[in-house]
């Protein structure tokens, strides 16, 4: 090494050690990738601007607190045309909620019946549910959805048809439920005087349930004895609001549809897009949430069964404390990212006309105002705040029934 | 001595199993009627079949093939079957056939799409399968050209002129270490193809095309439809998705800092939006991104966003490869010296990726399902299609038939994806 490569024994610093010595590369690396990145986001939020500039359009959010001009005929909360873009959004939101949570409840149920029976030994149904599970899984979940709105519009009785002193069709359920082909026709609850009453003897009940699993759990373990939990459970769940109804002599009534001259009026309609989207959507998560379960349950080995069936427990105790909690943490994650597509699939209601969020907002709102960025941003960021807030959720969930080992 | 004994001497001739406990009855007793519960179900699944194809084999076979309308459909089958049959109506589907799988695609030039799919099934097997000889890869690296060049049409030279971009970095990267040094050499390799792609591939294609006028008719993006749509919107997205994934899940990976936040941000952004906000952007945002004045085409976009979305969900399977390989893995290839891009190469993503088919394949599948969704942004795929169909007053009111034929397309596709993926999860299957 000659003396100009060294100052005492320090080596010189030399610019390609940038790059071979390992000591910087990783910074030179990072350097030039966030130089790189920020000059490529840069180029994009420039054209962005000058773009919008040419246009006319400054990026602003007021357009939101404007009144938005149409209507949203499935709604959660009040709405008429003379409100807020931004409402119209708020009601966009708890719609694609609705469905989203109507949809996991329903897609739950059929699909761990699914994934179970598709274990069954029963040769047929097993069988049965394969074909339906690679059926559903295997076709875009657009066309369920269109192919589901348009089998019930086609087969359901058109509206004018119960209309009349002899009408072709009629209510079902004693009268109180019309099918239509707009959309179901259900009784609504008015809640009259003394109600309230019923309402917190019915939280209270709950409360109770939970008081009494708890002790119950807590006596099993002192004395080794089992109570019918479920028996006492329901029952908790439902005498004591029944008894408060009746001894505040029926505060609650059901408000029936009654066909008026071209419509109905009086209860509360489910819109045939609603039940369309939500029966799609049900039965395509229900195909992979099925094959999540089988996946849980094959995942606990044979072994736990057979100890279990050693111990003497008998086959349902057997699934319900031995197998189920096992499998359970193998069912969960992919459960849980199963909800997540869903409510991202709840924004295909535009197909059918739905007014989720992303009808509104991006939607009709964004058509109206023009405002394309704008609309897009907080279309977005509903989204993902939606599906941010359910894996922080899981983590936590995860975290919690981690296999505790030594 | 008497002969009389008291253990029989000689053995009984074998016999066979009684009748219960060989064959279909016994298959029948163990598998259809091994309880009463499970007796009852397998009746009422049978009932339930039984209704089901006594409903849906007579509509399917009593059918017409020809009419021109939905009406004329109904009446021709109740003149052949009698009054009152339902039936269905197929003639929908002879009609529009041709629309459904091409779009608005020239007539004359349907061979172009088909020769190109066709060319598609040489073009991957010899990805698909190990025994057909390396060379052909060679022709699967042409195929996006061809692919390109036959849908599109238009001048021969324009995919050339691109290919010789490629060409230019092997070039550069082979010839030039000699002259300027290896460093230089990775950095002109990566440079000179994008210079000549942003700069001189176009002039270069137009100058030969004026000087050698090769080309076929050009088809515009406007035209391209149905399932040909979908199919090509799925070929981008899954040939790209594949190595865009690789990379964002090594770089979700690393340790660089800031490599690490882009690719999780990249990612999680993705991940947390449905596929449909990022159509809209597609649709009505992207070009505002571009310099003021360019404008190209919807489906360019569109396939540039499902790529995009696709990349980032192949990034999280591909990253669960990769948490799934033991660390000794990664020790042992630094043992050997293998630097990182060669321990990744050589070491980390074959057993990855081989851990990772099922998933992988999943999401090809899901990828090409979310295809359809082009036609709530109003391109005209299949589903798109049916809608306009449903709008016409002759088919007003026909619902399975079509959605049926529709259905069973994907249907077709997605079904053999994922026996292919079971396959190739045997043959790989090296464990014991």
């Amino acid at each position: 090494m000659s003396m100009a490569d060294q100052v005492g024994n320090q080596p010189v610093f030399r610019l390609s050690m940038l790059l071979y010595d390992s000591r910087y590369r990783s910074m030179t690396i990072q350097t030039i990738t966030l130089i790189l990145f920020m000059l490529g986001v840069g180029w994009l939020l420039s054209n962005a601007a000058s773009n919008l500039a040419a246009l006319g359009k400054p990026l602003g959010f007021g357009f939101l607190s404007q009144p938005a001009g149409y209507d949203i005929n499935q709604k959660l909360i009040e709405y008429d045309n003379q409100m807020s873009h931004g409402r119209a959004a708020l009601v966009g939101i708890l719609n694609t909620l609705l469905v989203a949570v109507l949809g996991c409840i329903t897609a739950t149920i059929i699909g761990v019946s699914v994934g179970v029976l598709r274990l069954s030994n029963n040769w047929v149904i097993a069988k049965l549910m394969t074909v339906y599970i690679e059926i559903f899984r295997n076709v875009p979940v657009l066309l369920w959805i269109v192919l589901a709105n348009a089998v019930l519009i086609e087969n359901l009785p058109k509206i004018s048809t119960f209309r009349g002193t002899d009408p072709e069709s009629s209510l079902i359920l004693w009268g109180s439920v019309a099918p239509t082909n707009a959309g179901i026709f259900t009784p609504s609850p008015i809640f009259g005087e003394g109600s309230n009453v019923v309402w917190i003897v019915f939280l209270l009940s709950l409360v109770a349930m939970w008081f009494f699993g708890r002790w119950s759990k807590a006596r099993q373990e002192k004395t080794g004895q089992v109570l019918p939990n479920f028996w006492i459970k329901l029952g908790l769940f439902f005498i004591p609001a029944l008894a408060a109804f009746y001894v505040m002599g029926r505060p609650i009534t059901l408000e029936y549809p009654v066909m008026e001259r071209f419509r109905f009026g009086g209860g509360y309609v489910i819109r045939m897009s609603l039940i369309s989207l939500w029966l799609a959507l049900s039965l395509y998560t229900a195909a992979f949430i099925a094959e999540a379960v089988r996946a849980g349950i094959q995942a606990v080995s044979k072994g736990q069964t057979e100890a279990a069936f050693a111990l003497g427990l008998q086959p349902g105790r057997t699934m319900s404390l031995v197998v189920l909690p096992q499998a359970l943490r193998v069912i969960i994650p992919p459960l849980i990212s199963q909800y997540l597509n869903l409510t991202k699939n709840t924004s295909l209601a535009a197909a059918v006309g739905y007014m989720d969020i992303t009808g509104t907002l991006g939607g009709i709102t964004l058509n109206q105002t023009g405002r394309e960025m704008e609309s897009l941003i907080v279309l977005m960021a509903c989204y993902l705040s939606i599906s941010i807030t359910v894996s922080i959720l899981m983590n936590w969930y995860n975290e919690k029934i981690k296999m505790r080992e030594r | 001595m008497s002969d009389i004994s008291y253990v029989r001497t000689e053995m009984l001739g074998e016999k066979p199993a009684p009748a219960g406990q060989t064959g279909a009855l016994k298959w029948a007793r163990e598998n259809l009627f091994s309880s009463v519960w499970s007796s009852l179900l397998t009746l009422l699944a049978l009932f339930f079949v039984y209704q089901f194809l006594s409903f849906v084999l007579p509509w399917m076979f009593q059918s017409s093939w020809t009419a021109s309308s939905l009406r004329e459909c109904r009446e021709a089958i109740a003149h052949t079957y009698g009054e009152g049959t339902e039936g269905a109506c197929w003639a929908v589907i002879n009609e529009r056939y041709n629309q459904l799988l091409f779009g608005f695609y020239p007539k004359e030039l349907y061979w172009r799409p088909i020769l190109a799919f066709i060319l598609l099934g040489a073009a991957l097997g010899p990805v698909l399968f190990e025994k057909l000889p390396r060379k052909m890869l060679i022709f699967t690296a042409l195929y996006p050209g061809l692919m390109f060049w036959l849908v599109w049409g238009g001048s021969v030279w324009f995919p050339i002129s691109v290919y010789l971009g490629f060409a230019i970095a092997y070039f550069a990267s082979a010839l030039l270490p000699a002259a300027i040094g290896a460093l230089g050499a990775i950095i002109a390799a990566m440079v000179l193809p994008v210079i000549w792609w942003l700069l001189l591939a176009g002039p270069f294609a137009e100058v030969l095309q004026n000087i050698i006028p090769m080309g076929i008719e050009t088809v515009s993006s406007d035209q391209l439809g149905g399932f040909t749509l979908s199919v090509l919107i799925g070929i981008v997205g899954i040939s790209l998705s594949l190595p865009i994934g690789i990379l964002l899940a090594l770089g979700r990976q690393s340790s660089l800092f800031v490599v690490k936040t882009i690719c999780v941000g990249f990612i999680e952004f993705i991940r947390g939006v449905p596929l449909i906000t990022l159509l809209f952007v597609a649709s009505t945002l992207l070009n505002y991104f571009m310099p003021p004045g360019t404008s190209f085409d919807l489906v360019l976009r569109v396939m540039i966003m499902v790529t995009l979305f696709a990349s980032a969900y192949m990034a999280e399977v591909i990253r669960g490869g990769l948490a799934a390989i033991p660390t000794g893995q990664y020790e042992a290839a630094d043992a050997l010296g293998l630097d990182f891009w060669k321990a990744t190469r050589l070491i980390i993503m074959p057993q990855a990726l081989k851990i990772s088919i099922p998933n992988i394949v999943s999401n090809f599948i899901g990828l090409f399902k979310d295809t359809t969704l082009v036609s709530i942004i109003g391109l005209l795929d299949p589903i798109g299609l049916t809608n306009s169909i449903r709008a016409n007053q002759e088919w007003n009111g026909i619902v399975w038939e079509l959605y049926g034929f529709v259905a069973l397309l994907f249907f077709i596709v997605c079904f053999s994806m994922s026996r292919y993926s079971m396959y190739l999860e045997r043959k790989l299957k090296t464990g014991h």
